[in-house]
């Protein structure tokens, strides 16, 4: 067969390639910040607008933000006229002074100048305790927790209540206040509510009938009610229930008022942590021979308990943030502190008040999120066995 | 190998003691008197104090004159009133911010909880900063700032910020035209009415039709037309049967038009925006947890990204986020209760505040309070579990 002078023309016109060309990059639009750009704030019509919205938003907030902060604060002053507009006759922001003048008493409350140390010495032993616990390769944390649940709460006690005996004078709790408070409101509510809260929830899993129906009526009850109506009843009615002598005082009530109302939330978040436990363990644990709290000690607490500390943390990032209720039965947590100072005539600008408030809102915000980075790091490390 | 049996079949002496029955009962003996000793005790001590304290005790003080004011009264009520009505004020102002509060909690926290799931990077960032800036910062000091930094610093009454359409605000709350129904307004309500009725009836036909023939019906459409479009045209046909009293600044007090007391407006900001904050991180857990395949599916039967989110994601989101958003509106509605704190008139001010302090009957007034809290609560969880075992998944 032979072909035709016009097919062989189309035959040599025919180009086959024979070696790979080699690979382009990406166009620049794809790539880089541009490409990063298109991917992420502009890829729709929809999201080029809210891009632009939200942008706007930022544009509108953050200048003044940092404006009220820190370009048009006030930073030296010895009283309201360094804060005042009329006086000033400038744009005023924060007016710092006032948190400087003040912030002994944000700290410390009205507790008597001299005796200031003790509580300093008591931020060191707790901070001290706090990073032993959560350190999680810190050495010897077993030693640790007794220190943190027996030592400190005892020696807390001498320290800041005073005991005359050893040359402490004895300081009345009414003069206690601010950081101070908040934190030994905090603590005692974190360090009552987790045993408090795992008797109740096996209490509530146990197969005594009473003792589940005890429990059952005291979680619902108090997870019931708002927090503010527990500390009602254990600053107006407790005192009715105990004998005259032995009535507590007011921040005794407030504390135990915390305690269960944060033992009945524990309760139900270490519930679910023994929910999640399988029968397995359980069997495993009474065919080797452990009695109850053997079995609920050696190995259905600790797991259980690992696989809740998420929701531990977030427990206690909620009672951190309702100690502040405090101030509704008049005690002088921090925002207590605040709210008095800032009506104080010696201080009292169109200012003071957004200041106070945002000196309230980074203590609460660096605790709190701390707290909760803090339960995410645990989550992931914890999470590391479980992954393949 | 041979066991030797008789060894074993000697009846087991164990000690009365070791009888887990016996211990269980007796365990549970003890609890019983230790808490009735407790009871007990209590009990003693409070009758004690009180005759010591000559506070009267029992509920006589519900229909003894109340004597007081409250700023915001949902039904009429004066100082004359009595205690008993004192506390159906105080509970409505309770349920009106709360119900408030859901709606507009609800709706910001759908949004910003889709926001954090955004591709969109910006709008991703700025959902995250807000729940984590809102979530962390207790809601009594957000409260305390919305009052006292931002709703009392507005302008006072010489200086009212007056807008365009009659609203007046100022540092005594916002004032808005107040609607006055003329006669003939009637005939809009019950077009209003026959809507709802018509699109509910439209709602079931369309679906046994779906489910008949496979046609869909713009439900949705014919509902906005019915509910929406008929009473309007109603409204017009009648003649326009309505009237607006407008708020009058007077020298020393606005006079006339709807006002909404700062407090109310503080307290549903920050209930909003705090709840909001919660609500959001409730749905993008819910979203995420309907995995991606059902996604894929829907798009391989051919089904659009619109109705693949209404007809296969949402449903089954709606499974994981509804449990947890019912706690987040009981919530709400016990955190309602820091009224108290900004002078907001609910039930825990009105009640447990200035009823207490003027009977001294604290038992029996903080033990209604919590009554009522508890009843929402116990009811709400209710029909939560009827809900629950309505939509759980059937497993083979």
């Amino acid at each position: 067969m032979t072909m035709s002078e016009g097919e062989l023309a189309i035959a040599q016109l025919r180009f086959v390639r024979e070696h790979t060309l080699e690979q382009e990059p990406p166009p620049a639009s794809m790539t880089g910040t541009i490409g990063w750009l298109r991917q992420n704030l502009f890829s729709s019509p929809f999201n080029i607008t809210l891009t632009i919205l939200i942008a706007l938003l930022a544009l509108w907030i953050i200048p003044d933000l940092i404006r009220f902060l820190f370009i048009d604060a006030v930073w030296t002053g010895a009283d309201r006229d360094a804060c005042l507009e009329g006086v000033q006759h400038r744009a005023i922001g924060a007016c710092w002074p006032f948190v400087w003048e003040r912030l002994p008493y944000f700290t410390y409350g009205s507790y008597p100048i001299p005796e200031r140390w003790r509580v300093d010495v008591f931020f060191v032993l707790l901070g001290f305790g706090v990073g032993w616990l959560l350190l999680l390769n810190a050495p010897r944390r077993d030693l640790g927790i007794v220190y943190c649940f027996i030592v400190l709460p005892i020696l807390s006690f001498i320290l800041l209540n005073g005991f005359p005996a050893i040359g402490l004078p004895y300081v009345d709790t009414v003069l206690w206040g601010g950081v101070l408070v908040t934190i030994v409101v905090a603590s005692v509510g974190i360090a009552c509510s987790l045993p408090i809260g795992i008797v109740l929830a096996l209490g509530r899993r146990s197969r005594m009938p009473t003792v589940r129906l005890f429990s059952v009526a005291f979680i619902e009850f108090v997870r019931g009610v708002p927090l503010v109506t527990v500390l009602f009843m254990a600053s107006v009615m407790l005192p009715l229930f105990v004998p005259e002598e032995l009535s507590p005082n007011k921040l005794l009530r407030a504390l135990i008022g915390i305690a269960l109302f944060a033992s009945a939330y524990m309760a139900e978040v270490v519930r679910a942590g023994l929910a999640a436990i399988s029968k397995g363990q359980f069997e495993g644990a009474q065919a080797v021979g452990l009695g109850y709290w053997q079995m609920m000690r050696l190995i259905v607490l600790p797991q259980a308990l690992k696989i809740t500390i998420p929701n531990i943390v977030n427990t206690y990032i909620g009672l951190f943030k309702d100690t502040s209720l405090v101030f509704i039965v008049g005690i002088f947590d921090l925002l207590h502190t605040i709210e008095v100072s800032r009506i104080d005539p010696k201080w009292a600008t169109p200012v003071t008040s957004t200041t106070g408030y945002a000196v309230a809102a980074i203590f609460y915000l660096v605790f709190c999120y701390g707290m909760s980075r803090y339960a995410r790091m645990t989550e992931t490390r914890l999470g590391k066995s479980e992954r393949r | 190998m041979s066991i030797d049996l008789k060894a074993g079949s000697a009846p087991a002496t164990v000690p009365f003691y070791n009888d887990p029955k016996i211990r269980s009962i007796a365990y549970q003996v003890a609890l019983c008197i230790v808490i009735a000793a407790l009871v007990y005790g209590a009990a003693t001590n409070a009758i004690d104090n009180l005759q010591r304290a000559h506070i009267a005790s029992g509920f006589g003080f519900w229909d003894n004159t109340a004597g007081f004011d409250i700023s915001q009264t949902l039904i009429s009520y004066s100082n004359l009133s009595t205690y008993g009505r004192a506390f159906w004020v105080g509970l409505l102002n309770t349920l009106l911010v709360a119900g408030l509060g859901i709606v507009f909690a609800t709706i910001l926290g759908f949004v910003i909880g889709i926001a954090r799931l955004s591709k969109n990077w910006l709008v991703n960032k700025a959902a995250t900063t807000y729940v984590e800036i809102i979530r962390n910062v207790p809601l009594l000091l957000q409260l305390l700032f919305w009052y006292n930094a931002v709703l009392k610093a507005l302008p006072d009454l010489r200086d009212s910020v007056k807008m365009p359409g009659g609203f007046v605000l100022n540092n005594r709350g916002f004032f808005l035209p107040d609607p006055l129904p003329q006669a003939g307004f009637g005939f809009v309500t019950i077009a209003f009415f026959i809507g709802i009725v018509g699109s509910i009836g439209y709602y079931i036909w369309a679906r046994k039709r779906q489910e008949k023939t496979g046609q869909q019906a713009p439900v949705f459409l014919v509902s906005l037309g019915l509910i929406v479009a008929f009473p309007l045209v109603v409204f017009l046909i009648a003649g326009l049967p309505l009237k607006f009293e407008y708020p009058q600044a007077g020298r020393f007090n606005i006079a006339g038009g709807l006002e909404v007391l700062p407090e109310f407006a503080a307290l549903l900001f920050g209930l909003s925006i705090y709840t909001a904050s919660f609500i959001a991180e409730v749905v993008r857990a819910g979203i995420r947890a309907v995995s991606h395949g059902q996604t894929e599916a829907a798009y391989s039967l051919g089904l659009r990204a619109g109705p693949t989110l209404r007809l296969v994601v949402v449903p089954q989101a709606m499974r994981v986020i509804v449990p947890p958003l019912t706690s987040q509106y009981l919530n709400l509605t016990k955190n309602s209760s820091l009224a108290v704190a900004i002078g907001y008139p609910d039930l825990v001010q009105v009640f447990t505040g200035t009823v207490l302090n003027q009977t001294g009957q604290a038992v029996e007034v903080v033990a209604i309070t919590m009554a009522v809290y508890l009843a929402i609560s116990l009811v709400t969880s209710l029909l939560m579990n009827i809900y629950n075992e309505r939509i759980k998944l059937v497993e083979r």
